[in-house]
């Protein structure tokens, strides 16, 4: 049933054969087909940008109030591509195969492919288009080293990395709306897709203005509206951040896969009360440089709790570099569900260091002090410099390094981390899973995209660092331009649906009476009380670590909560107006539904990989145990009604990767 | 409740752009320093929401993490707050005391019409942006990424302006409501990279054009912009769009 639709022929030329053969469709043509783009982060930016350009009419959708804030702007540390300029051995296949190993031998080695072939292309269009990588002094472009590698294969921008290349792709997308080739629709957030004789044929938008409903027709229309790491309520997502669309267009026939799999990011700020509302990550980038240690004794780090211990002060002796010793190889670089896992382990046993007993230490006294304080004193030519000059010259080089990093964590703490190691602890921060997509980037429902972190299709069951970034502008960039021809060439001869279809005034209404229902409530308590509920039970039982009796449990108990959401919950203010607390409501109800689909998966895949730890199948040390004879697939669910799915299977081959047990050791 | 700090705020309340506006007195109890400023807003809201009173307020807020740009609380007669560089969301309820009283207003700018309550509408920014803050090359059109070295300083330069986060602060700081800073800070990035050069003129011209069309207010030179930028974008940024646009203007052979 599932037709992953992969060219044929080696992996090194099956994309290169698939753009020499794929239909195309003639610039007049493109004149006249329409495509709605529904959000504006890398991938929706970038997408609706290329395809203004290539001449087709275009509308783009974001529930902010303008397009440059998608959540992709948050990215800190960096973006992958096989470019070798370190001459340090890297190469399209090392790129390959990092990240399907990364991925723990779980996504599709095809997508895999194209994408660190379609790498390079992406550095250079966007040093073309102004955004201002990091530089060395002879005027070449910089690299680091991120998790999961043994290359540096990684471009930057300080730590705005994410910030500067959407930019790049906005600046794009805002000279094809000056040009009239893209229509933009700031505030307007999709609440449903609509299918005409089983096609995808346009979406229902609101207003989030005015609260009007609008019917919007396109030829195709591509979700490109990032992960669903919210349904845990603390994450380093935007609050805005949501599954809603996805969500929808899983409920009108698109296959939803591998739900279960949810990346914890090692390096965020810890939680530090109840008022918590979102967590905020430490750049990955940190580990090329921070050491993540715990005292060796609980007496210490019972004694640093207290505040009668300064971490400072305690010898190097006494301190357990947990990574480096359990992974010496890779060391802090691991890949994020290893070093997440791993300070799991250390605060399970009773090792973290702040009151909550949730948090480890990175350290930069060390790398500032030895090694860029020496290096620097050496360029300078200072002989025999004093720990303290060291200190101080490596500091200026930290600083240049991360400099708006270290200023976040201390105003969110009111702790200097230049004279202090700082506390983090891990926090949901990406979801690998996604809808579900071909080689096409279509999904089950003909006509229908989903673009970067909303489909599954790259990083199997984790995501490496500095890859996301990637994905996203691949897909806009360089993939949906050419897979879009293999559907719109079929089309060109179908006239606009005038929006007064039955499909269209159907789906309208559904969504409408949804918002009066959501409204007519008039419970008890907010949105934000079961939104929290619901996070909290995701992320004790379908969290870092899984069992069948945490997962049936929170199956049983999230059921509940729909229940209880439908019939208590209170939503203020009217539909017709601004009313983020509405907006709030349909999001929330979805990450309900959503949240039992990812505890369903997670209890049925019956084996631990990448993200997904189930405690019933580890090693004899602790590491993740796959089942390659049984597992070796991705898990796609189709929707048939509330709490109902049927499970389908795309099986996975790899004829170009050996696998074996993922070792870092 | 976690904290310990009671908080009065007077709050500019308004349905939506048409109807008028006033500020309103409320009192948060139980406020931690550790909490953000608008961790402290949701602790607000959720009291109104269970009261069932009065209705939440409507504030713009979206990455809480300072780069996003979304957040936009004119607090006690300042953009984003008192301290410097610094997001409205980064804001730590440590830098206030116990008892304080806070006015939040929301931008005040013609050319940012309230949408509700603290919430307002700053698309203009992004029609000056398809005005010219672009370079125009198509996605495919890109050579190799390292044949154009770019010296160090110039790309440094050229990323300080490039960290604008477009919120807006810098128009509600202006006197004149002048977006001189948001605009200096996109032509300045492009100016300083050669990618940029073939389009500096005619980019500077029709930015600064949409600029004025959009009802910002003239530049004065007051600085306030800068001093108030959560992203502390430098006032040579201005200084360098000026000398732009009389370049542009004197080589230009528009009319």
């Amino acid at each position: 049933m599932l037709d992953s639709k992969i060219p044929q022929g080696p992996i090194e030329s099956k994309w290169t054969n698939y753009k020499s053969s794929v239909p195309l469709v003639n610039p007049a043509n493109k004149r006249s087909l329409e495509i709605l783009v529904v959000g504006s982060g890398l991938a929706g930016a970038s997408a609706a940008a290329s395809l203004a350009e290539l001449g087709y009419k275009v509308k783009v959708f974001c529930f902010q109030d303008s397009p440059r804030r998608a959540h992709s702007i948050a990215a800190q540390g960096g973006i992958n591509a096989a470019k070798n300029y370190q001459n340090d051995g890297d190469s399209v296949y090392r790129l390959f195969y990092d990240t399907i190993k990364g991925g723990d031998y779980r996504s599709r080695e095809a997508n895999v492919h194209r994408l660190a072939e379609v790498s390079g292309n992406i550095i250079d269009q966007s040093v073309a288009s102004g955004v201002p990588f990091a530089r060395e002094y002879g005027g070449l472009l910089s690299n680091r080293s991120f998790g999961g590698t043994q290359v540096q294969r990684t471009f930057y921008a300080a730590g705005q990395t994410g910030q500067q290349l959407l930019l790049g792709a906005y600046s794009g997308l805002q000279r094809q709306v000056g040009l009239g080739n893209v229509q933009l629709l700031a505030r307007h957030e999709m609440l449903d897709v609509v299918n005409i004789d089983g096609k995808c044929r346009g979406i229902i938008a609101r207003d989030l203005v005015s609260g009007k409903l609008e019917r919007h027709f396109g030829h195709a229309v591509l979700l490109c509206t990032g992960g669903y790491g919210n349904v845990f309520f603390l994450s380093t997502n935007a609050m805005g951040s949501n599954v809603t669309a996805a969500w929808k267009a899983h409920k009108k026939g698109a296959f939803f896969a591998n739900p279960c799999y949810t990346q914890i990011h090692p390096t965020c700020i810890p939680v530090s009360g109840d008022h918590q509302s979102k967590l905020t990550l430490m750049s990955e980038s940190l580990r090329n440089d921070g050491r993540i240690w715990v005292p060796k004794s609980k007496e210490n780090a019972e004694a640093i709790r207290n505040g009668k211990l300064n971490p400072n002060d305690l010898k190097e002796e006494d301190r357990d570099y947990y990574l480096e010793r359990r992974y010496p190889a890779f060391g802090n670089l691991v890949p994020r569900d290893v070093a997440s896992r791993a300070a799991k382990e250390r605060c399970d046993a009773g090792y973290g260091v702040n009151k909550t007993g949730e948090a480890v230490y990175l350290d930069f006294a060390f790398n500032m002090k030895y090694k860029y304080g020496k290096q620097e004193a050496t360029k300078k030519n200072i002989t025999n410099p004093t720990e303290e000059q060291l200190t101080a010259l490596g500091q200026d080089v930290i600083k240049e390094k991360y400099g708006n990093l270290f200023d976040m964590y201390k105003q969110i703490t009111g702790v200097d981390p230049y004279k202090n190691p700082m506390m983090i602890y891990p926090a949901v921060h990406y979801t690998m899973g996604g809808l579900w997509v071909d080689y096409n980037l279509m999904t089950t429902i003909p006509g229908l995209y989903a673009l970067g972190e909303a489909n599954f299709s790259d990083h199997g069951a984790n995501r490496l660092g500095a890859s996301a970034l990637m994905q996203g502008l691949a897909d806009g960039y360089f993939v949906i331009p050419y897979t879009i021809g293999a559907h719109l060439a079929n089309e060109i001869s179908v006239k606009p649906i005038s929006t007064d279809h039955e499909a269209f005034v159907t789906a309208e209404k559904e969504v409408s009476e949804r918002l009066a229902k959501l409204l007519a409530i008039k419970g008890t308590k907010p949105v934000d009380y079961f939104h929290r509920r619901i996070g909290k039970i995701i992320w004790d039982k379908c969290g870092m670590a899984r069992n069948v009796e945490g997962l049936t449990w929170a199956i049983a108990e999230i059921q509940k909560i729909r229940e209880e959401f439908w019939s208590d919950v209170r939503v203020t203010g009217d539909a017709n107006e601004f009313n983020p607390e509405l907006e709030k409501a349909g999001r929330v109800a979805d990450f309900i539904e959503l949240g039992e689909l990812m505890c369903k998966d997670a209890l049925e895949r019956n084996e631990s990989c990448g993200g997904h730890f189930r405690e019933e199948f580890q090693t004899e040390e602790g590491e993740a145990l796959r089942d390659d004879e049984n597992f070796k697939n991705v898990a796609a669910w189709q929707y048939n009604n509330i709490g109902d799915w049927t499970k389908h299977q795309e099986d996975l081959v790899y004829e170009n990767i050996k696998i074996a047990q993922r070792s870092y050791k | 409740m976690s904290g310990n700090m009671n908080i009065n705020l007077k709050v500019w309340r308004q349905k939506n752009e048409k109807s008028q506006g006033k500020l309103v007195d409320y009192k948060v109890e139980g406020v931690s320093p550790d909490m953000s400023f608008l961790e402290m807003f949701d602790v607000l809201n959720d009291k109104l929401i269970r009261d069932g009173k009065d209705e939440p307020i409507a504030f713009d807020h979206d990455c809480r993490e300072g780069i996003c740009g979304m957040c936009s609380m004119y607090i006690n007669g300042r953009p984003h707050g008192p301290n410097q560089g610094v997001t409205t969301c980064q804001l730590h309820m440590r830098s206030f005391k116990d008892g304080d009283t806070i006015v939040v207003e929301p931008w005040r700018a013609a050319a940012f019409p309230v949408v509700k309550d603290l919430a307002v509408n700053r698309s203009a920014f992004d029609r000056i942006i398809s005005a010219g803050g672009f370079i125009s090359v198509n996605t495919g059109n890109a050579q190799d990424a390292n044949s154009l070295p770019i010296p160090k300083d110039n790309a440094d330069e050229a990323f300080a302006a490039a960290a604008c986060i477009g919120c807006g602060a810098c128009v509600a700081a202006c006197k004149n409501s002048s977006a001189m800073l948001f605009v200096s800070a996109k032509v300045s990035q492009l100016a300083l990279l050669p990618q940029g050069n073939p389009e500096r003129n005619s980019r500077v011209l029709d930015m600064v054009a949409q600029m004025d069309a959009e009802g910002f207010g003239a530049c004065t030179n007051t600085g306030a912009c800068s001093a108030e930028c959560p992203k502390e974008i430098s006032l040579t940024n201005i200084a360098r769009l000026n000398r732009e646009y009389f370049g542009a203007q004197l080589s230009s052979n528009r009319t």
